[in-house]
């Protein structure tokens, strides 16, 4: 039924382009088209505004040698079908810019511009993103003939802030380095009084050159790689990868629930971060030191059952390793029972402090039209009425054989994203029971061989939303490794959540959004 | 309420109980090891070596436990203790390795032992780190009742603890936030990244880790390293404690 759906609009598409459709065909998930170079824009406008698509991911590939051009690629995904579509198109030195139409186009395009060198043409806001001054003179390290090891020559540069100019407007900037213990980034604030009357966040300080990293990586240490491009949530870049590069390789049953079980042990420990990270931020330190010893209580776990606080080192190629023991299985239950009911104390107690409420309720709202312009995702999204969820979505591993709820509320405050995470522990906790009593016994590893010649996706739910790999392989090597993390989804929503609001909230407002630096720069 | 909050038991990890805990690295056996190479080839960053005897480098270790998985002989565990280091080499173990203890200059023991102030840069790590040094506050870690606590600004610190490879835009931040440190001040190389730059250092984007640009004074291992490792390693270098 959705395949015919899928189909249906391929061949609409292809009734309006004719010939310059170049192919289409069936794909591991979904459909795969090529357009003609002229009507690529186009045709991405055409199925985001007629038919409710919208773009999980955009990139390019640097296919000079192969086939003598550039091109890029759009993964889009549609309301109500589970397939994907890639729309593929060649590209020499420029392209149309979607940003005019399609806000969340932004940052892509300024991402293939930074690392490609192709200009996007009409593109309201082309500075540079990931690469900062003194920087590279034309040389663009995505490009194949740059090494991942090559030394750029600098080229002195300035970037220029946006800055509100008026009568008691300043500037107030902050970082790379902050006062926490936290990831570097910029944030240059324009207020009046106390008011934000503009934020530009500026990012790109730990880029560390992960896509070409990963190009050509044998994939054992692509896996290991992959668990470190966000720490946080590293068993979702790990499932991730394992998902693009097994494509369509049948995991044993035992290894996709004990996956699931990782997943979900990630999100707990990093939803429990997060919202004693609120209580420590709105300076209510004794419900901040419990979750923190509930947190320490789940890495404690994590340790116990796989010999990694942060679980890295348990997902492999085709599998896990022998996890979950007779024992470890009565830890799990144990050890979830426990932090659920505590978590539920601790979240009484803030909830019934009138001083805290008053600082989460109405603060830093994103409004629902604005999440789904910028199309945010994870529970960001979710608090403001994006009812985005990938395990429900386009399942993968046992998500499909499990129950859960994926709580929604349209507030976008501070206190909304809150009871995102505060429910999400609750269902991650009771899909972690589910998924130990049907775990089946039998082993857990496989050994897929390479994936065929083609592009591969792998999408996961991680703790801080939809995250995406999609590979392009070669003679069963990666030769294009594109990693789309949540929060390059989410980062620019923050921008928007923070107008009108006092800067001593933005401290707080960022706790919220929970973003990942490392993951956004790459 | 009240009462549950009053009467709740003691949580902090008594000294003893942390130099209890263990936290291990990956080591051969040398009576089962035949020096094959498959943990070698299996190591995603080239961290062992079989060249005259089997060592591991903790500088480049993941603690990813792929070694463990291919030796079919079973002479690797994690039997080896993960501690940090004054000097580099000191972290490439063997089974023979004599551990040499972590002392700095009498001189900067003495106006620093007592109580240590430390600023955390990231300099290009995952943030897995990050999550460590956060624990170090929680209840049970609870490093200020040491007398170490992390400030706010480069301007009130005696210590730069530092994370990631150095990337290339992190570079001159953390060179002016250096400079913003009053001497005597001490560098501290945290994880795989600032140690060598593994796994993603040596890129046209980042660097081969800390002690390329600054002075480093400890080198604590682990990816990331265990909140225990970086307790010791402080009260180790302060001349508090001896860890043998």
């Amino acid at each position: 039924m959705s395949e015919d759906g899928l189909e249906g609009i391929v061949k609409e598409l292809r009734r309006e382009i004719g010939e310059d459709l170049r192919h289409s065909g069936p794909w591991d998930r979904g459909m795969q088209c090529e357009v003609e170079r002229s009507h690529l824009a186009g045709a991405v406008g055409t199925l985001i505004a007629k038919h409710g698509a919208s773009m999980v991911s955009m990139h390019a590939t640097d296919d000079r040698q192969s086939r003598g051009s550039f091109a890029l690629h759009y993964l889009l995904s549609f309301p109500s079908k589970r397939e994907l579509l890639m729309l593929s198109g060649e590209t020499d030195g420029s392209f149309t810019s979607l940003t005019p139409q399609i806000y969340h186009a932004n940052w892509y395009e300024r991402e293939v511009m930074d690392m490609f060198g192709l200009v996007a043409t009409g593109h309201p806001d082309p500075r540079p993103l990931v690469l900062h001054d003194g920087w590279y003179k034309g040389s663009h390290p995505l490009r194949k003939h740059i090494g991942c090891d090559d030394g750029l020559a600098p080229e002195r540069r300035r970037y220029e802030f946006n800055v509100l100019k008026g009568d008691g407007v300043f500037e107030v900037p902050v970082g790379p380095v902050h006062a926490g213990v936290i990831e570097p980034g910029h944030f240059r604030f324009s207020a009046a009084g106390e008011s934000i009357l503009n934020l530009e966040v500026r990012l790109g300080y730990v880029h560390r050159g992960v896509e070409k990293c990963l190009e050509g990586a044998p994939p054992g240490r692509a896996l290991r790689m992959t668990e470190r491009i966000s720490g946080d949530n590293g068993v979702a870049h790990s499932l991730a990868f394992c998902q693009a590069y097994e494509a369509g390789h049948d995991v044993p049953p035992r290894a996709q629930y004990a996956r699931c079980i990782l997943a979900e042990l990630e999100r707990v420990y990093n939803h429990l971060g997060d919202i004693a990270g609120l209580a420590l931020d709105t300076a209510f330190a004794v419900p901040a030191a419990d979750i923190y010893a509930l947190r320490e209580v789940m890495l404690g776990l994590n340790a116990r059952i796989t010999g990694h606080r942060m679980l890295w080192g348990a997902v492999t190629l085709g599998g896990t390793r022998d996890l979950l023991s007779e024992a470890d299985v009565d830890d799990v239950q144990g050890t979830l029972m426990k932090v659920g009911n505590e978590l539920r104390t601790s979240v009484e107690r803030m909830r019934s402090s009138p001083s805290f409420m008053d600082r989460v309720d109405t603060t830093g709202i994103v409004e629902e039209k604005v999440a789904r312009d910028l199309r945010v995702v994870g529970p960001i999204g979710r608090a403001s009425g994006q009812d985005l969820d990938v395990r429900r979505d386009h399942p993968y591993e046992a998500y499909s054989k499990l129950n859960f709820r994926v709580p929604l509320f349209r507030e976008g405050d501070v206190s909304a994203r809150m009871n995102v995470r505060v429910q999400e522990v609750d269902e991650s906790i009771s899909l972690v029971m589910e998924a130990l009593d049907r775990m089946p016994s039998g082993g857990g590893s496989s050994r897929p061989g390479p994936p065929r010649d083609g592009v591969h996706v792998g999408l996961v739910e991680a703790p801080s939303g939809e995250l995406v790999h999609i590979i392009h392989t070669e003679g069963g090597k990666v030769v294009r490794h594109k990693v789309r993390d949540p929060s390059f989804c989410n980062w620019p929503a923050i921008q928007e959540a923070v107008l009108g609001d006092i800067v001593p909230d933005f401290p707080l407002i960022n706790k919220s959004f929970s973003l990942s630096y490392a993951g956004n720069d790459l | 309420m009240m009462q549950s909050m009053l009467f709740k038991k003691r949580r902090t990890l008594s000294l003893r109980e942390l130099l209890d805990q263990r936290v291990g690295c990956p080591l051969a056996d040398p009576l089962i090891c035949d020096m094959c190479g498959k943990c070698s080839e299996a190591c995603p960053t080239q961290a062992i070596s079989v060249s005259d005897r089997w060592s591991v480098d903790l500088g480049k270790c993941l603690w990813c436990g792929d070694c463990l998985e291919t030796c079919e002989k079973g002479a690797l565990s994690m039997a080896g203790g993960c501690e940090a280091a004054g000097r580099r080499q000191d972290l490439i173990l063997s089974a023979e390795t004599e551990r040499s203890a972590l002392r700095l200059k009498d001189e900067t023991r003495k106006v620093l032992g007592r109580s240590l102030a430390i600023r955390e840069v990231d300099a290009g790590s995952c943030n897995g780190c990050e999550v460590e040094v956060n624990s170090l506050s929680n209840p049970m870690y609870d490093l200020e009742r040491f007398g170490i606590r992390m400030v706010a600004s480069p301007r009130h610190a005696d210590m730069l603890l530092v994370t990631g490879p150095v990337t290339r835009n992190m570079l001159p931040a953390l060179m002016k936030t250096y400079a913003a440190t009053p001497e005597p001040k001490l560098i501290a190389a945290l994880g795989t990244c600032a140690i060598s730059g593994c796994p993603f250092g040596n890129s046209y984007a980042s660097g081969k880790g800390v002690s390329d640009v600054l002075p480093v004074d400890i080198f604590i291992p682990g990816c990331p390293p265990h909140p225990r490792t970086i307790i010791m390693a402080l009260l180790e270098a302060l001349g508090r404690l001896q860890v043998t």
